[in-house]
């Protein structure tokens, strides 16, 4: 379990890619939020969307899952372009994800959170899970042995029972993703996981963002504001800036880019 | 120390997801069934006081648990998948007029069955006043329950075919049969009325411990959540609509046919709709046994209320000790609202928290 990850190279390999982004344009009424943006995710790869505040990376990951929908350019998917489509479909194709703000189910225990990630998977319908026993059972508890696996993994057993109402910040952050793992993703976007969390709880979620990425092969998109946890963990690195993209490469590539500088630290006049 | 979960180790998960994990909780639970199944009806043939009298279960016993039926039903609806209805007297009334046109049109058809079919009407109606939820929230959607409310109000009133032309939309219940078993005296009907309500309560735990009971959950906490995680908003409000009209659409049937025998429109009017919804508040949203608790509180407290000063021999007229009854009992929903902002069953949650752990304060 403990044995070290070795580190790939993604970025050079040619392998197709899991989602391709093509020249989408979103705008709400006249305020553009992405323009003409293009890029690619390949299967297995850690990908980072960076840029300052209000450079559309939030908007992208919502074209990417289907909360909104661009008015030009076009999203592939496993090779499918896809129309229009509501987040839950997103869903039940593999795309899971987590919010900047986290959005827990507050009335509900860690347990029932991640579980509710399993929802998909349920086959048993009203009328046997009414009836409770049986088949509906067996399902349950199949159910519940992934979400132990995942509870196991992100080491929150002594949590399981509490409302995560009641949680820290740091941990809500943690069944969050809890419940994003629970659907098996294929495409996981994470929106700013480590946002607000201290140094000790950052390098736990990087760890947990590097298993599931290692171990159990998800593809990950993420939005993060800390640089040092970008270079680190990404493969690759697209970097927006007032909705366009001005940069996209390997960490080194982007950290050398004069534009991605500029956007980050301001030119001198 | 007497309520602890010392020593109770779980080694599978099906043990686990029992609804009473606790030994105590459990003897509890048996206890209680066998003084509502035995117990009770015991008494009643052995001519012990109060349950000698017919009283205690025409107007007490019966009425508490078929509202608490109804407020099982809104629960679920508002308590569980938080969308506000103001409807629950409409189906109600649905489900009573549905389940006396099918039991007197079809004479061969058992009452139970007609009674289960007033409730799978009441189902596709509430399923039709649905919809609205999957635009509108909260205050609004309340508004378009009341819609349905006073639409049905009318429709029974006024529309002859669903009264069989009686002038005042009055009707009577035929007689309760069940698979030639006649419910005929008060304690057959207080039994009847029992048994239908624990096996539809057990059911409706069970709904609400599964996935669809969780995907009720998620929308009420965060639809835009729950919708990203696969749950499709449409299919878990309207089955939450469909699941509990029909619960509601049930205790009309019952309401009507086994409560009160005969009936008007104006039975299941906004007023009973008001008095579910209070339950269902004072009890405890997003709870089963709150529902219980939550009728308890409403029905039988102001007829306790009644009787304590009479019993202390205080010389009060009738007109005063009503008043006063009226006066105390608003008084004491606000004193447990504020108390207890989550309803009486949190109270009990909270009670067995502190007694697990008892004699320690933590």
């Amino acid at each position: 379990m403990n044995a070290p990850i070795p580190r790939r190279d993604i970025a050079s390999s040619t392998s197709a890619p899991l989602l391709s982004v093509d020249n989408i344009s979103l705008a709400f009424g006249g305020v553009k939020a992405i323009t003409d943006v293009s890029f690619d995710i390949r299967k297995g790869e850690i990908r980072a969307i960076i840029g300052p505040n209000g450079a559309g990376k939030t908007s992208m990951l919502n074209c990417i899952n289907g909360f909104y929908h661009p008015q030009a350019g076009s999203i592939t998917y496993k090779g499918n372009k896809r129309e229009r489509m509501r987040p839950h479909v997103a869903a039940a194709q593999g795309i899971a994800r987590t919010f900047q703000n986290v959005a827990l189910f507050k009335g509900m225990s860690t347990l029932d959170n991640i579980l509710t990630g399993r929802s998909l998977k349920v086959r048993r319908g009203l009328l046997w899970q009414a009836i409770w026993f049986g088949p509906a059972l067996a399902e349950q508890i199949e159910n519940r042995i992934a979400v132990e696996r995942i509870i196991d993994f992100l080491e929150i057993e002594s949590i399981r029972k509490i409302p995560v109402g009641k949680l820290s910040y740091g941990l809500q952050k943690r069944v969050e993703l809890g419940r994003a793992l629970a659907m098996e993703p294929d495409l996981l976007l994470l929106d700013e996981p480590m946002a607000g969390m201290n140094t000790e709880e950052k390098e736990d979620m990087c760890r947990f963002i590097l298993d599931a990425n290692r171990r159990l092969g998800t593809t990950i998109a993420l939005i993060e504001h800390d640089m040092g946890v970008v270079m680190d963990l990404s493969d690759r690195v697209v970097v927006l800036e007032y909705g366009r993209k001005i940069a996209d490469g390997t960490p080194a590539e982007v950290k050398r880019n004069e534009k991605v500088i500029a956007a980050y630290l301001g030119v001198p006049h | 120390m007497i309520y602890s979960d010392e020593g109770q180790l779980k080694t599978t998960y099906a043990a686990d997801m029992v609804i009473f994990p606790l030994a105590q909780d459990r003897t509890l639970f048996a206890i209680l069934m066998l003084l509502a199944f035995v117990g009770i009806p015991a008494l009643a043939l052995a001519g012990i006081p109060p349950f000698h009298a017919d009283y205690i279960f025409k107007a007490i016993l019966t009425p508490f648990l078929i509202l608490s039926l109804a407020a099982l039903g809104l629960n679920i609806l508002v308590g569980y998948c938080g969308q506000i209805s103001l409807g629950a007297g409409a189906f109600m009334a649905v489900g009573a007029y549905a389940a006396f046109n099918f039991a007197s049109r079809i004479p061969e058809l058992p009452v139970l069955i007609a009674i289960l079919l007033g409730g799978g009407v009441a189902a596709a109606v509430g399923v039709c006043f649905g919809v609205p939820s999957l635009r509108i929230k909260g205050l609004y959607l309340a508004v378009a329950t009341l819609a349905a409310q006073f639409f049905f109000d009318w429709l029974f009133l006024r529309v002859r075919w669903f009264t069989q032309d009686s002038p005042s939309g009055s009707v009577s219940a035929p007689k309760l049969n069940v698979f030639g078993w006649h419910a005929d005296s008060a304690v057959e009907r207080y039994l009847l009325v029992l048994s239908i309500i624990v096996v539809l309560a057990a059911l409706a735990k069970n709904l609400v411990r599964s996935d669809i009971g969780r995907q009720w959950m998620a929308v009420r906490d965060m639809d835009l959540a729950a919708e990203i995680i696969g749950i499709r908003p449409v299919r878990a409000k309207l089955t939450a609509f469909a699941v509990s009209s029909f619960i509601i659409g049930v205790a009309g049937a019952l309401w009507a046919f086994v409560n009160l025998g005969s009936w008007e429109p104006s039975t299941f009017s906004i007023d009973r709709s008001l008095q579910i919804l209070f339950m269902v508040i004072v009890g405890g949203l997003g709870s089963i046994l709150g529902c219980f608790l939550g009728a308890a509180f409403v029905l039988l407290l102001p007829i306790m209320l009644d009787i304590v000063p009479g019993a202390l021999g205080m010389p009060l007229s009738t007109d005063t000790v009503s008043n006063m009854t009226m006066f105390l009992f608003g008084a004491l929903i606000v004193f447990f609202l504020v108390v207890e902002p989550h309803g009486l069953a949190r109270l009990w949650v909270i009670l067995k928290e502190k007694l697990k752990i008892w004699p320690f304060p933590y």
